[in-house]
């Protein structure tokens, strides 16, 4: 655990990490080269202009209107901006949040959040989810799944445990039961708020399989700050047989009706 | 308008207390919200300490907190949420925005265009009184049933409409917002009906500007705040569905709804107030850092006309950027990209604001006054803050940046080291003026270098935090294993924010000795041109004996053929060529 978190950026994980780091590392050696050049220019003004004995203050030759001198380097910020809206923010923006990727291939989840836990939906082997209901809701049932339904037979839910394969872009959809949360995996470079009322779908490809961190990003409640669960990324194989060994047996899952017990 | 003037307030209720001068307005706006600042000041010492030392027990004040909010002086989670609604509140509507504008403004306005008093004395009073009212409600809610707000000081529904505590929060930020609602109106009359003869919008000093344009932001954005709360107010107690979509499952109990709300329609109506309100915290800072600038460097702004024309479409610009604070929200991924290029569109205006500030030093005779060093403080320090709101206002790098410790280091910066700096600065250049007397000059320094560097060394590490993806509103950061290597930062930070509570005591004791008992001052200590500087220090009740005549622009330091460095604005250039 200790190599993949440190004082940096933490390891990239996802297909696009490393496109939000060229722009997060670009830009901050622009802002710091930005920062020093102009530092060096203020310390030496101050110097060079500080109050001497017999020096008068020397005064711009006149000048009206709104242009002026100090638009220039104004003119030089503007067009690093336009690059990176037009070079990087746009086209890299509409790739991760503009196209949904088709199910199948895809594989296909939801998330669905609530104070202060992570539900997490499989559809199982028949790849279908089964119906929720809120009034199934119990703490056996946290998400109401209807057991008549015959596609919820075979879901699995899991709190707090986050699966993923790599090879392949996972299509989640968000959901929450209560408040607003927000799906943060520091890792993979992706954060999404999840409004309750709302289903927002978002994509993401690990390439990087191992163990990582799902956090709350949104305040959620007096133990936003306790609001975690584990990320498991596993190559397509371990994934598969993953999916089977969680897989309910159907007499566990025709038992468990959520009715109490 | 009543005419106040023609004889002074007899009596010391009328004269200190129900003032409608707007000088003592402005004096108790000036106490009032450095008190204010203090006391959001304390509630953050006490949050860091939950950062720096997670689950370990407050020394000294612990014993004294209620066990249901500090269970064995261990702060809990609820707590923690409570004190970090109330700092936000408390910093930006109690504390900076009546700094910048009801006292500096109320003070520095009328005077520096020439008027007696400000347009409606009486509704300035009130607004005064109201904001009091409102400010007392926000600080009782702590002891109220319920306790304090704890969903931010942004309050997001659902989650503001379930916790306890709200409804008095709302009630208070509709008096705020009455308040600021009657100072707006009141700064926008006075400037534009009360400016001496001669005082043409272009010889406006930049400070008056500044409060020109922040009093308009005050008057169109708040009014959407306004409903939006009272829209919040009803979800709480009269069961509408405004901002709440269907029933909800709160911790497996039903909360019924009838339904049909949408939480997204709060935070657009909240950030299209928010967005500007981020400007009314930093125009007037930056009006008195170019009042400071030009006094100090003895000669004329760099770009006048640059800067006012920045200003206004500052203005303008910052009523649709206000998106950009929803670009993870689950708002439209399209619409995120109208929001990025306002976004961009918005820093040239500052960009150019803050280069002409330092082109104005080019040439200049600089004078290293205690004002002035928190002047020139301003400068770099703003400019890191506005960098580094390159990142954030980029879509595709706030996907990693939003909601972490950089966006809190990005806004203290320009809100703490900017805006309140340039407040400092401008309390210790103008208190000659309010007083007729001086600060001490060395402790003046002494806190200013003090000032500087704890804030540093509070803020700076915020960004390396945020870069390891550290988020904020977090009582516990180690309980995430992603913020465990980043831990000794909040230490240090902590460290900081109580030193820099200690250097604030030779500011607090300065302020007060000086009152009564520092070095006293003439009328125009600085040698400075505007027109506040024509009157007495204090300025007597009706501010000028006569009405001054204005016959140049606010910065004519350095002109030819004079023997003084100085022409003030009001100086009649028929007496002058005869001497």
């Amino acid at each position: 655990m200790k190599s993949i978190y440190g004082w940096g950026l933490p390891v990239e994980a996802s297909t696009y990490a490393k496109d939000v780091d060229f722009g997060i590392r670009l830009i901050h050696a622009a802002m710091f080269t930005i920062f020093i050049l102009w530092a060096i220019f203020f310390v030496y003004l101050l110097v060079r202009y500080r109050r001497r004995e017999g020096v008068p203050a020397k005064r711009d030759p006149e000048h009206h209107g709104i242009f002026s001198a100090s638009l220039i380097p104004d003119l030089i910020v503007m067009l690093f901006e336009i690059a990176l809206i037009f070079f990087y923010a746009i086209p890299v923006w509409s790739r991760i949040k503009g196209h949904a990727p088709d199910v199948p291939p895809a594989n296909r989840i939801d998330v669905v959040a609530e104070q202060f836990a992570w539900n997490i939906h499989y559809p199982g082997a028949d790849g279908k989810f089964g119906r929720t209901e809120m009034d199934k809701i119990h703490f056996s049932n946290p998400l109401g799944l209807d057991y008549s339904d015959p596609a919820a037979k075979d879901d699995i839910v899991l709190a707090n445990e986050l699966h993923l394969p790599t090879g392949r872009p996972t299509l989640i959809r968000l959901t929450s039961l209560d408040v607003i949360h927000s799906f943060w995996i520091p890792s993979f470079r992706i954060k999404q708020d999840i409004v309750p009322g709302m289903a927002i779908p978002l994509w993401v490809e690990p390439d990087r399989p191992g163990t990582y961190e799902l956090s709350c990003a949104q305040l959620c409640g007096f133990a936003h700050s306790l609001m975690r669960a584990t990320v498991i990324v596993q190559t397509p194989e371990d994934y598969a047989k993953w999916l089977k060994s969680a897989a309910p047996s159907v007499a566990a899952a025709s038992t468990n009706t959520g009715q109490s017990w | 308008m009543v005419d106040t003037h023609a004889h002074p307030p007899q009596g010391f209720i009328q004269k200190y207390v129900f003032s409608q001068d707007h000088k003592i307005i402005a004096l108790q706006y000036l106490i009032t919200a450095w008190i204010f600042l203090l006391i959001g000041f304390v509630f953050i010492m006490v949050m860091r300490w939950s950062l720096a030392f997670p689950g370990t027990p407050i020394p000294w004040i612990g014993r004294f907190l209620p066990a249901d909010l500090a269970p064995n002086g261990v702060i809990s989670g609820q707590f923690y949420n409570s004190l970090c609604a109330m700092h936000g509140t408390i910093m930006v509507f109690l504390g900076v925005v009546p700094l910048g504008v009801g006292a500096f403004g109320n003070y520095l306005l009328p005077l520096q265009i020439g008027a007696p008093d400000m347009a409606f004395p009486r509704l300035n009073m009130l607004s005064y009184w109201v904001y009091l009212a409102g400010g007392l409600l926000m600080l009782g809610s702590f002891i109220l049933p319920g306790g304090a707000a704890q969903s931010g000081w942004t309050s997001y529904p659902p989650l503001a409409i379930i916790n306890p505590g709200q409804t008095v929060w709302l009630f208070g930020m509709v008096l705020l917002i009455t308040s600021s609602l009657l100072g707006a109106i009141n700064f926008i009359v006075t400037t534009l009906n009360l400016r001496a003869p001669g005082m043409h919008l272009m010889r406006m000093p930049i400070f008056v500007w500044s409060e020109l344009v922040a009093a308009f932001l005050l008057l169109l954005a708040f009014p959407p705040l306004e409903g939006a709360a009272i829209m919040q107010l009803m979800d709480r107690i009269a069961h509408t569905s405004f901002y709440v979509p269907k029933d909800l499952v709160v911790l497996g109990m039903m909360h019924k709804a009838s339904g049909g709300g949408q939480p997204l329609l709060w935070q657009h109506l909240f950030w299209f107030l928010a967005h500007p309100e981020v400007y009314v915290l930093l125009l007037p800072p930056m009006g008195i850092v170019a009042e400071i600038i030009a006094n100090n460097t003895r000669k004329p702004l760099h770009g006048y006309g640059t800067i006012v024309a920045s200003m206004l479409s500052i203005g303008a610009m910052s009523f649709i950027v206000w998106a950009h604070h929803m670009f993870v929200s689950g708002m439209s991924a399209t619409l995120s990209n109208f929001f990025l290029v306002t976004t961009m569109i918005i820093s040239v205006p500052s960009v150019a604001i803050l280069t002409c500030l330092i082109f104005s030093l080019m040439g200049g005779s600089i004078r290293f006054t205690t004002p002035m060093l928190f002047a020139l403080a301003f400068l770099p320090m703003f400019g890191i803050g506005g960098l580094t709101g390159l990142p954030l206002g980029l879509t595709v790098t706030d996907i990693y940046l939003h909601d972490t410790y950089y966006v809190i280091g990005h806004f203290h910066y320009v809100v703490v080291t900017g805006s309140i700096i340039a407040l400092m600065g401008g309390t210790y250049h103008w208190f000659p003026k309010w007083f007729g007397r001086r600060m001490n000059d060395a402790l003046g320094r002494f806190h200013f270098w003090g000032t500087l560097i704890c804030m540093n060394c509070v803020f700076f590490p915020m960004f390396i935090l945020g870069l390891a993806g550290q988020n904020r509103r977090y009582y516990d950061p180690t309980a995430h294993l992603h913020d465990l290597p980043t831990q000794p930062l909040h230490v240090l930070s902590s460290v900081a924010a109580w030193l820099l509570f200690l250097v604030q005591l030779p500011f607090i004791y300065n302020f007060f000795h000086s009152i009564w008992r520092g070095e006293k001052s003439e009328e125009n200590p600085w040698k400075a041109t505007t027109l506040e500087w024509a009157c007495p220090s204090p300025p007597p009740h009706g501010n000028f004996t006569e009405t001054p005549l204005v016959w140049r622009g606010p910065y004519e330091y350095s002109p030819e053929g004079l023997k003084t460095d100085w022409l003030p604005q009001n100086a009649d250039p028929r007496s002058l060529e005869a001497a």
